[in-house]
């Protein structure tokens, strides 16, 4: 079995070994998006995750930094006044686009922060699906790399 | 098992706040050792949270994670007192659950 | 003519000094958004554990452990390292008095922990244990006096090799570390000869280094000082790296310590 169906496989496995412990829900169940997050382009992720096309929203506010003192460890807030059911997260120039997907029941507030590796400077995108469609905001982040100091 | 978590839940307005530090290497599989080879790719996958019997977040996570992953969410539906479950698995298959109280 | 190349000179200067002073701001901004959420946690939690789980031949925990306030007692004992200690008759920072506990109350060897690597088995136990016990004396204000005469002694001996010039590029640690407004790169460095600046260095090491993602003690921070300088690598909790942490210490007494700290 080569590698990369064994790890899907170890996916699969996992989803039902989630199940199994209840740590998420039978009807919740899905697969790790291997086709989203293998995706080089906006564009290629956005079709992975199933989306027909996307449109800029200024409901969207994107928190991260303006320069990023370390491309290892860069912020990135996704909030939003839409009524959000899933998000992602993007680095456009990063080896694969993809950085994270979340999704939002009931009673989660369309708010997510976390932090990502990003290779080089970058737009940065957050993307939210509210009522079945996409809506995006991105941002520049400039990555320095410290080298000596600190 | 995995390293534990910490878990920070506080409430606020009735909207419960948590701040989760995970330990994971989150290896991009892009890396070479000192010998040249490359370290293979391990990361968190998903990540489950809830609150009383109730998931409240999911997340599925890349290599584009930092080391150490930290996550911050929202939610409301849980008071003082009530107990938040996170999870996490990784593409090895090893898997992490903590608690805390939310305060 | 003249005028006009002065002016010229004039205004480069001045909006390049613009650009640096909007870059060292939009910086600050970042390591605000990342300073709530410090890995270093994840290292004091497993620091903590590590303390109170039985280990090494003697199956004890580190719970008797003397970092100079009696045994046990960790809240604010890092505040007032390095000291001298009277069982060990020599001045120890927080990583050789740990390695000292370890030794005594559990039966493993300093030489152990001396041979390993930075981040790996007993090393790691070390960083991980110096977390724990560096956090109890976080909002602290250090308490180095530097009385007893062989910590005098120390304190002298660590002026001495800050401002001692060696290796292939004739460098000391005065060299980056003596002078208000210098930085490599985009990092601006300490004075570490004023109490300003060392408050700043002793008070904000040890720290979770995002570049590498791990925990750095002091001795690692000074371990890779010297590698920077070219010089040798020193022996891991040595007499010299503790001189140079009760330089800096004694000049930082009185600050108020931030560590553990989140660097680039």
């Amino acid at each position: 079995m080569n590698k990369q169906r064994r790890s899907v496989v170890q996916i699969t496995a996992l989803i039902g070994l989630m199940v199994t412990t209840g740590l998420i829900s039978q009807s919740q169940a899905q697969d790790w998006n291997k086709a989203a997050f293998d995706g080089k382009s906006l564009d290629d992720v956005m079709k992975a995750l199933g989306a027909s096309g996307f449109e800029k929203s200024n409901a969207i506010t994107l928190n991260a930094p303006d320069i990023a003192e370390n491309g290892a460890v860069v912020p990135v807030g996704v909030v939003t006044s839409l009524k959000a059911t899933q998000m992602a997260i993007l680095v456009e120039k990063n080896p694969s686009a993809l950085a994270a997907q979340f999704f939002f029941p009931e009673g989660a507030q369309p708010f997510v922060t976390t932090r990502v590796k990003m290779a080089q400077s970058s737009n940065v995108y957050g993307l939210v699906k509210a009522d079945g469609k996409w809506f995006v905001a991105s941002k520049e982040v400039k990555v320095t790399l410290g080298g000596c100091g600190g | 098992m995995a390293d534990p978590m910490r878990v920070r839940a506080t409430e606020s307005g009735g909207v419960v706040d948590v701040k989760i530090l995970m330990k994971h290497d989150m290896e991009t599989g892009q890396r070479k050792d000192s010998s040249g080879k490359t370290i293979p790719s391990w990361h968190i996958a998903h990540v489950a949270i809830k609150a009383k019997d109730k998931e409240v977040f999911r997340g599925q996570f890349g290599t584009a994670i930092s080391k150490d992953p930290f996550l911050n969410v929202k939610f409301k539906g849980a008071v003082k007192g009530d107990e938040v479950v996170v999870s996490w698995v990784d593409s090895k298959g090893e898997s992490r659950t903590d608690k805390a109280i939310v305060s | 003519m003249i005028k006009k190349i002065l002016v010229g000179v004039i205004f480069s200067f001045s909006h390049s000094f613009v650009f640096a002073q909007s870059n060292a701001e939009e910086i600050a901004k970042y390591r605000q958004m990342i300073a709530d959420g410090n890995p270093s946690e994840l290292y004091e939690a497993a620091g903590e554990e590590l303390w109170k789980k039985p280990a090494g031949p003697k199956n004890a925990t580190l719970e008797q452990c003397n970092l100079g306030l009696g045994p046990g007692v960790v809240q604010g004992a890092f505040a007032q390292l390095p000291r001298y200690f009277s069982d060990t008759k020599r001045v120890q920072d927080v990583e050789s008095r740990l390695m000292t506990c370890m030794e005594t109350l559990q039966g493993i060897a300093s030489q152990d922990v001396i041979k390993e690597s930075f981040g790996k088995g007993l090393r790691k136990d070390i960083e991980a244990l110096t977390a724990y016990v560096v956090t109890a004396s976080k909002g602290a204000k250090v308490q180095v006096l530097a009385a007893h005469p062989q910590e005098k002694k120390m304190f002298d001996l660590g002026k001495k090799i800050f401002n001692y010039q060696g290796g292939p590029m004739d460098f000391s640690c005065a060299s980056c570390h003596a002078e208000d407004g210098k930085r490599i790169r985009m990092q601006d460095l300490p004075n570490l000869t004023l109490a300003k600046g060392a408050v700043e260095g002793w008070g904000s090491w040890p720290a979770y280094r995002v570049s590498s993602g791990e925990f750095w003690t002091m001795q690692r921070r000074l371990n890779d000082c010297f590698r920077q300088q070219r010089l040798p690598e020193p022996i891991y909790g040595s007499e010299g790296t503790i001189a140079l942490s009760m330089y800096m210490a004694k000049t930082a007494h009185g600050g108020v310590i931030q560590t553990p700290g989140l660097k680039r």
